[in-house]
């Protein structure tokens, strides 16, 4: 039934086999995650015109097609590019690692988060900002978000695999215990913070955003999320078999326990790298993969580089909104992406009620 | 004369408890190349867990299963998947996956990592849905397909993996008369081309008519065994199942059959020897002996 009010052509689409889809779905996505990157490249306080940025991007490659102002070569070279680009591997980092967790949960409502991903990157901020660290060294606020993004994570599988019996309703729910925990420990050092600059720039930090944001941003984000999603890609098809259940995967020659193992490090990885240079974005992780899975079926060998993809457009774009629409003051990408993400959310919730909760 | 075949599957006194229950206790089983090994049983008796154990989806506390001569444990699950089949008793959800894309996957084991399914699998796949005639519905989600169509697409993607020893949790329970008949007889002509197939079947007139040997498992242990004649009888059935029977020649397909009369304990307060638990028949509140294939009725 439900088959049969989808279009003709969304349908042969989805039959299509899986290069077929990656084809056509990489061609489209490539391009739109072009178009929004210069389009982005363009706006701003200083308005460059699309082909002043095409020129400029064209000299990385060593054409030189025109002369470009001083100015607008150093606005587009450390501010706007850096920036773009961090976007963009959060984007890929969020949806790939969203795609890989619903997999992994059976649920598609499963989001990197789920696992206290989120939260412990947010305490780990919390802490370096509020100890005054971050005022130190550069590195001071990326690294322990990385590090309470990845011990939470480790903290939530230790319990659920406690007792030598690894179950993932119980990791779902060591995850709900230890992000209701975390929470209320940085809900305790915000209170009894003194500093109200501190206090602002948590509360910043906690909307998720990607204001002057510079290569070095790149530099430490980019490596980690490329490898875990290389590590995620690798595995694409054993999640297909990881979705019909533990048996089935073993069955069909998955060594399961190793291989969501590998799966969950990876994706915490690369949400951490993620949480890291930009807060907490959300929704990203959630939303992307599902509208793909509506288009190109449930194939995560299909889903896991398209999402990669989708993803980095969907923050690109969020963040060219967030920091054009009201300027010259910027609103904050993770409040856009709530803004978007919310509503869908609810909407996904009331189309899938009889699935939700099944695990 | 008997001729020599190879072992297939052979289970070595295998052992498995969740807490301090016994699903298997000492359980012994063995599938020569070529041959239908059936396992029947009470509900609970350890259908289910043995074909789990032997398909290396659990792992037995004791004993250890070896699959054409290697043990289990020491071949990659890459490569028993691609030597070993499970269709499971009751079919997944599959989030999405259309019938022709879940029979795909019976090809990952074939393939090398980076490798997607070509035209060569595609042509398998199609072949094992032609045979379970499952191809109508090749690209319908699994989740509109009724329970049974479900277990055929089951079946279909068991037989693209092309293996050499097809395992089946009672592959028809959720079939029509005519498709049970269609996937049995399936099954006896891949077996009489060489594969080997041991499944657990619950109706035990289906399990004696296409089986070479029967393993009736009781209380995770194994009551008896042998060829169907000489395991369907009606006091290893009543000390299995706790139900009286009459077994018999059907004239009409040649095959053993079993007409279940009634349950032992009737007109009793409690089924003391339901489960069985090894007692093998010697129930102390047995009466009458009954000859192996003598029916044993009561008057009136």
């Amino acid at each position: 039934m439900r088959e049969a009010a989808r279009p003709v052509s969304v349908r042969s689409f989805r039959q299509s086999g899986v290069s077929a889809r990656l084809a056509v779905g990489g061609v489209a996505l490539g391009g739109l995650v072009l178009l929004a990157s210069l389009v982005s490249l363009s706006l701003g306080p200083v308005d460059i015109p699309v082909e002043h940025v095409a020129a400029v991007v064209l000299s990385f490659v060593g054409l030189d097609v025109a002369e470009v102002g001083r100015t607008e070569q150093l606005v587009i070279e450390q501010i706007r590019l850096p920036r773009i680009l961090v976007g963009a591997f959060v984007g890929m980092a969020l949806a790939v690692a969203g795609a890989t967790m619903q997999g992994l949960f059976r649920n598609p409502m499963a989001d990197p988060g789920i696992i206290g991903v989120s939260a412990g990157g947010a305490l780990g901020a919390v802490i370096a900002i509020a100890t005054g660290l971050t005022g130190l060294f550069f590195l001071a606020l990326p690294s322990f978000a990385f590090v309470g993004a990845v011990g939470a994570t480790f903290l939530v599988y230790g319990i659920a695999a406690a007792g030598g019996h690894f179950s993932m309703a119980t990791l779902l729910l060591a995850g709900v215990a230890v992000n209701a925990f975390l929470g209320a420990v940085i809900s305790a050092i915000v209170i009894l913070l003194p500093d109200n600059e501190a206090l602002r720039e948590i509360l910043f930090w906690l909307a998720g955003g990607l204001d002057s944001r510079a290569w070095e941003h790149v530099h430490i984000s980019a490596p980690l999320i490329v490898g875990a999603t290389v590590v995620i890609l690798l595995r694409a098809r054993d999640l297909n078999l990881l979705m019909l259940g533990d048996d089935e995967a073993q069955a069909l020659g998955v060594r399961v326990g190793v291989t969501r193992v590998v799966l969950l490090a990876a994706a915490a990885l690369a949400t951490g790298a993620a949480v890291a240079v930009s807060g907490t974005i959300a929704f990203v992780g959630l939303v992307t993969p599902h509208i793909l899975r509506l288009a190109l079926g449930p194939d995560h060998r299909v889903l896991i580089p398209l999402s990669a993809i989708a993803g980095a457009v969907f923050v690109v774009v969020a963040d060219t909104f967030a920091r054009t629409i009201i300027q010259p003051a910027e609103f904050r990408v993770g409040v856009l992406t709530a803004f978007v993400g919310a509503p869908f959310f609810v909407l996904l919730l009331i189309r899938n009620k009889r699935q939700a909760y099944a695990l | 004369m008997q001729t020599e075949r190879a072992t297939s599957i052979r289970a070595d006194e295998l052992g498995f408890r969740v807490e301090a229950k016994a699903l298997l206790e000492r359980v012994r089983l063995h599938a020569d190349q070529g041959r239908l090994v059936g396992l029947i049983g009470p509900n609970g008796a350890g259908k289910s867990t043995l074909l789990r154990a032997i398909a290396g989806v659990l792992r037995p506390h004791e004993g250890a299963v070896w699959l054409e001569g290697e043990e289990l444990e020491s071949i990659p699950a890459r490569e028993v998947a691609a030597r070993m089949a499970l269709v499971p008793q009751i079919a997944p959800d599959t989030h999405g996956f259309t019938a022709r894309e879940l029979v795909l996957m019976g090809r990952y084991p074939h393939l090398g990592r980076f490798q997607i399914e070509g035209a060569a699998d595609e042509a398998i796949a199609r072949e094992a849905m032609e045979l379970t005639e499952t191809e109508e519905f090749a690209e319908r989600t699994l989740d509109t397909l009724s329970g049974g169509e479900r277990q055929r697409v089951f079946v279909s993607r068991a037989l693209a993996q092309q293996p050499r020893v097809l395992l089946l949790d009672e592959p028809t329970a959720n079939l029509d008369v005519l498709h049970k008949l269609r996937v049995l007889d399936l099954v006896r002509r891949l077996v009489d081309e060489g594969l080997t197939a041991v499944a657990a079947i619950h109706d035990l007139g289906m399990a004696a008519r296409y089986c070479d040997r029967l393993v009736l498992l009781s209380g995770g242990r194994v009551l008896a065994e042998g060829a169907p004649e000489d395991v369907l009888v009606p006091d290893i059935i009543e000390s299995a199942f706790g139900v009286r029977s009459a077994v018999y020649r059907d004239p009409a397909t040649g095959s053993l059959a079993i007409s279940l009369i009634e349950p032992a304990d009737n007109g009793r307060a409690h089924a003391p020897s339901a489960s069985g638990n090894g007692r093998n028949g010697q129930g102390a509140d047995r009466h009458g002996s009954g000859a192996p294939v003598a029916a044993r009725r009561r008057s009136g």
